[in-house]
């Protein structure tokens, strides 16, 4: 416990920090590799769509402590071929949970699946009430898809707008989406790969998804917006705001991903041990794999991914530069002091380095030249040395401290 | 500090008051147990899809008037508790709790049949055991389900149709009028000389079916209804005669209603018919209307019929003006109204008055209305759940629940200790009150609690949780950046909220966009999650927060005990700020 404190401490602290926003294309490669692995286990395999979406009847029964076994679903699977029925030449019938077997035929008549419904009362041995029906048609699938896209569509369009509003920044908006399509990507292709049947609870169960992968996401973002709004006066640039909001949020990031998986482990529990089948397991099973789709990607997706938005804005980059200059500054305070030796040729400057580029900070953070100098700028060109703010006052930019000349003067 | 905040135990006794309040009204209900969906005790649901014969698009009004006359079609059949609910724009969903009754699906499903016959012969249809002429509701209700059926053939009753003239009920005391020049005319041409209503009903005398024997014993062609009418022939009166209606409040057998062939049938009042075969198919009728005709103060149905029907309507009522003979409404096999002609109606525009209420005259409307609406139902779900096997899904929700709220308390009171306590209480009360949020709405709204509602309270378990954490590091975090418990307490409230107002508006909006989006049993989960959110920002505001206000007061967690969760060594410092005395140094200046 202590140790976990501590290092909470310190990752609020930032003097622990892992480099979320840097190894981004770390990050990006192995979403990707998941990404390809989903779409391909997709295309190849495809969904197996439960008989909610194919149409079909299916028959749930509620067997006797310990008889859901092998014989009677041999039995029961006899019982069903023996009726004639065509539609249920060729049934489907499994062990669900502990107690219940399940039948699937194709869709029939009402007095046929009347027919079947008794076939296997009498191979099963059980009365009227324990056994369970659905019967489908072929047309109800379609249906419920097509409310579920016009939901999806539906739901996009307001997040994008909600986000936009709370942070009045789009690019969080664009951000927060990748994250979201990823999230869904991801269950889509989980469903794909291992077979499971998708049935409009599922489909339900990937829609809640959206909300919770965006809940995540909001509360990263939050965080963010807070650590970079004074981010002008400080000596961090964007990017490092944005990890250290990130690191912040971890521990809480963590916790909430677990506190919230685990009434969802629960139900998927009960779901599939007692039950076997039906919309719970099917709900559970999706938000599962959804929520710790969308607790990662609010991690490794969304926030470098904004930062790598938002560094296109010149303001943040000039933000970052002057950050940069500062940090540089404070590392060591006498590096910009010259050093002069004697016989130096007048003209030439000592120990002349190049400027480093911004890109490798963090070299330049581990190694900090002993002697770098700043450039000489002719007038005009000079970065300003503070922030300018935006002040009402003549409706451009004012320098936030007085010059020099003016200030000490009471 | 701010006075709000100086005084979180009132927050906190309000807050109590308003859940006692509440579970006050719960228990002025009576109901502590919320209504279970059929996934949890058991029943048939039956899901139709409607479309219409013309491709036009189906109303939400034609759904709506659909979704009653099915409610008193299923309700009809002798079935209890039944419901009716219209879904998204175009299903109505059936949900018969208890025994399976596919049998019903065919029932549900039929597009309903409002035909216009000619009234044979009328008669009481059920022995009326205190001869009351109208019977009222309670005697309805009081009324031995089965008399014995040997009454309803005494001789008495049986052998002339035409005895029915004592004044049975509503249906045969209406006046059909032309519509389009109703006041006057009446005056001049009816036959009643006042034109008023109340004079329709009056006993409408009918004809005497020709006596048995002779020509009539094979009477006139079934496909001639008008001379039909009039000479119904002897196999017919038999039939007539020895058809029965069920006792009142008994589901009427489903009378087959074939287009050409005559009916026996009854209406809501026990009184049985002898009706020709069709003259006119509901679907040309185009449309019906409720309203008080200028001038007047009775509530009139009017008709108009489309041009296919005009000319038969025309025929029928010159035929039937005057004499007194009846025109039957049938709906489903059951008659609806049977008023008498008062006048020839060539116009195709009739209407109906008689001594109606407003809601007899809207329902008459509406039941006319839907005659005319092409319809058709499709059964894309039918679904009946074993009420063992939704026993089984009820306990293993039930246990889900339990189960997910004791370790997320389990794992908040290890990583959180004394705040632990917070989250746990915060629970308990966040869960009493969607307990009690759900009996009002299933009360108040009809909510059933399903499977999927169930999990989605679970689900929402997690997301209440949440909002704890957010606060809490949040408080942590404010004591790391040096702020005493008590300062970080409210500084991490301020930031906190946002922060959950945010996440929560967000995962409302999931939940909207779900429910209005989902169809089928999801709708209950979508519901389920939406609540519990407003919920969860409910308590957060005004019970979570004041007791960790609250708590702040007590030394154990002002001052860092091992136990509260605020510790030194938990929030990973060597020395809480603001705390003079940690308790392990010994030496302090």
């Amino acid at each position: 416990m202590g140790k976990v404190s501590r290092l909470g401490n310190a990752l609020y602290e930032g003097r622990v920090s892992i480099d979320f926003v840097g190894r981004r294309y770390v990050w990006y490669a192995m979403s990707a590799v998941i990404v390809i692995v989903a779409v391909s286990g997709l295309w190849f395999k495809g969904l197996n769509m439960g008989i909610e979406f194919e149409g079909g009847v299916e028959y749930r029964v509620a067997m006797p402590a310990g008889q859901a076994n092998q014989q009677a679903v041999e039995d029961i699977r006899d019982a069903v071929v023996d009726t004639g029925i065509d539609a249920a030449s060729a049934p489907i019938v499994n062990t669900s949970g502990t107690d219940n077997i399940r039948v699937q035929t194709e869709p029939v008549t009402n007095d046929e699946a009347t027919e079947i419904s008794e076939a296997i009362k009498a191979a099963a041995g059980v009365q009227t009430a324990d056994i369970s029906q659905d019967a489908i048609g072929p047309t109800w699938g379609k249906q419920v898809a097509q409310r579920a896209l016009v939901g999806l569509g539906v739901f996009t369009v307001l997040v994008v707008l909600f986000i936009w509003a709370d942070f009045r920044e789009w690019k969080m908006s664009v951000a927060a989406l990748v994250a979201l399509a990823h999230d869904v990507v991801i269950t889509v292709g989980v469903y794909a790969l291992s077979g499971f049947e998708v049935t409009p609870a599922t489909v339900t169960g990937v829609l809640t998804i959206l909300g919770f992968s965006l809940y995540d996401t909001v509360v990263v973002f939050d965080k963010v917006r807070e650590n970079t709004k004074g981010l002008g006066r400080t000596r961090q640039t964007y990017r490092q705001a944005a990890n250290l909001a990130v690191n912040q949020t971890l521990v809480r990031s963590i916790n909430t991903s677990v506190v919230a998986l685990l009434p969802v482990g629960a139900l998927l529990y009960a779901g599939v041990v007692t039950l076997g089948s039906g919309a719970l397991k099917d709900l559970a099973l999706a938000l599962f794999v959804g929520m710790a789709a969308g607790a990662y990607s609010s991690i490794f997706i969304a926030t470098p991914l904004l930062v790598q938005l938002k560094e296109l804005e010149p303001g943040v980059r000039q933000g970052d530069a002057r950050a940069m200059v500062r940090a540089k500054h404070d590392a060591d305070r006498f590096a910009a002091v010259p050093v002069y030796t004697d016989n130096m040729p007048i003209g030439q400057e000592p120990d002349g380095q190049p400027e480093p580029s911004h890109d490798d900070v963090e070299e330049s953070e581990r190694a900090v030249p002993a002697a770098t100098r700043t450039p000489r700028y002719t007038a005009g060109e000079r970065p300003a040395s503070r922030p300018v703010s935006d002040s009402p006052a003549a409706k451009r930019a004012q320098p936030s401290r007085k010059p020099r000349s003016q200030r000490g003067k009471k | 500090m701010a006075t709000k905040a100086s005084r979180p135990g009132r927050t906190l006794i309000i807050f109590g008051m308003v859940l006692a309040v509440v579970y006050g009204g719960v228990a002025l209900g009576g109901n502590w147990k919320p209504k279970l969906g059929l996934d949890l005790q058991g029943g048939t649901r039956i899901t139709l899809e409607a479309s219409t014969a013309t491709g036009d698009d189906v109303t939400p009004e034609k759904l709506e008037e659909a979704a009653g006359i099915i409610d008193s079609r299923v309700n009809g059949s002798g079935v209890a508790e039944a419901e009716v609910a219209t879904q998204g724009n175009r299903n109505i969903i059936v949900e018969i709790p208890g025994e399976n009754r596919k049998d019903l699906v065919d029932v549900v499903k039929q597009t309903a049949q409002l035909r216009f016959r000619l009234v044979a012969a009328t008669g009481l249809g059920r022995p009326a055991p205190q001869q009351s002429p109208q019977p009222s509701p309670s005697a309805n209700g009081s009324e031995s389900p089965e008399q014995s059926p040997a009454a309803d053939a005494s001789p008495a009753e049986g052998s002339s149709p035409s005895e029915s003239g004592t004044p049975l009920g509503r249906a045969i005391s209406r006046g059909l009028v032309k519509a389009d020049e109703v006041a006057p005319q009446e005056k001049k041409k009816g036959k009643q000389a006042s034109g008023q209503p109340t004079a329709d009903s009056t006993v409408t005398p009918l004809p005497e079916p020709a006596p048995a024997g002779g020509a009539a014993a094979s009477g006139a062609p079934v496909d001639q209804p008008l001379r039909w009418m009039r000479n119904p022939g002897n196999e017919w009166i038999q039939k007539f005669n020895e058809f029965t209606c069920p006792a009142a409040g008994e589901s009427a057998a489903p009378v087959k209603d074939v287009k050409n062939q005559p009916l026996l049938t009854c209406d809501e009042n026990g009184i049985k018919y002898l009706l020709s075969a069709s003259m006119i198919e509901g679907t040309q009728l185009s449309d019906a209307n409720a309203g008080i005709p200028q001038q007047q103060v009775q509530w009139v149905v009017d008709l108009s019929f489309d041009r296919s029907a005009r000319q038969t309507f025309a025929d029928v009522t010159t035929q039937l003006a005057g004499t007194g003979e009846q025109f039957a409404i049938v709906l489903d096999g059951s008659v609806i109204s049977a008023p008498t002609v008062i006048q020839p109606i060539t116009g195709g525009n009739a209407q109906i008055t008689g001594d109606f209420s407003q809601e007899e005259a809207q329902t008459l409307a509406n039941s006319l209305r839907y005659g005319a609406l092409p319809l058709k139902f499709t059964a894309p779900v039918v679904s009946e759940e074993g009420p063992s096997l939704a026993s089984d899904q009820l306990s293993a929700g039930i246990w889900a629940g339990v189960i997910g709220l004791a370790i997320v308390l389990v794992y908040c009171l290890i990583y959180y200790r004394g705040l632990g306590l917070v989250v746990f209480a915060s629970l308990m009360v966040a869960a009493a009150a969607v307990y009690a949020t759900v009996l009002i709405m299933s009360e108040a709204i009809g909510f059933t609690l399903t499977l999927p509602g169930i999990a989605g309270l679970i689900v929402a378990v997690g997301i209440t949780a949440d909002s704890f954490i957010v606060y809490f590091e949040r408080i942590r975090d404010e004591m790391r950046d040096g702020k005493s418990m008590r300062v970080a307490v409210e500084a991490g409230w301020i930031r906190a909220r946002t922060t959950c107002l945010a996440a929560d508006a967000v995962s409302l909006l999931a939940a909207v966009v779900l429910f209005i989006f989902a169809i089928g049993v999801v709708k209950g989960f979508a519901f389920a999650l939406g609540l519990s959110t407003i919920i969860d920002v409910i308590v957060f505001f005004f019970f979570t927060k004041p007791m960790v206000s609250w708590l702040a007061k007590f030394e154990f967690f002002n001052t860092g005990h091992k136990l509260s969760g605020l510790d030194a060594e938990n929030l990973g410092l060597d020395r809480l700020p603001g705390v003079r005395r940690t308790r392990t140094a010994g030496g302090e200046a």
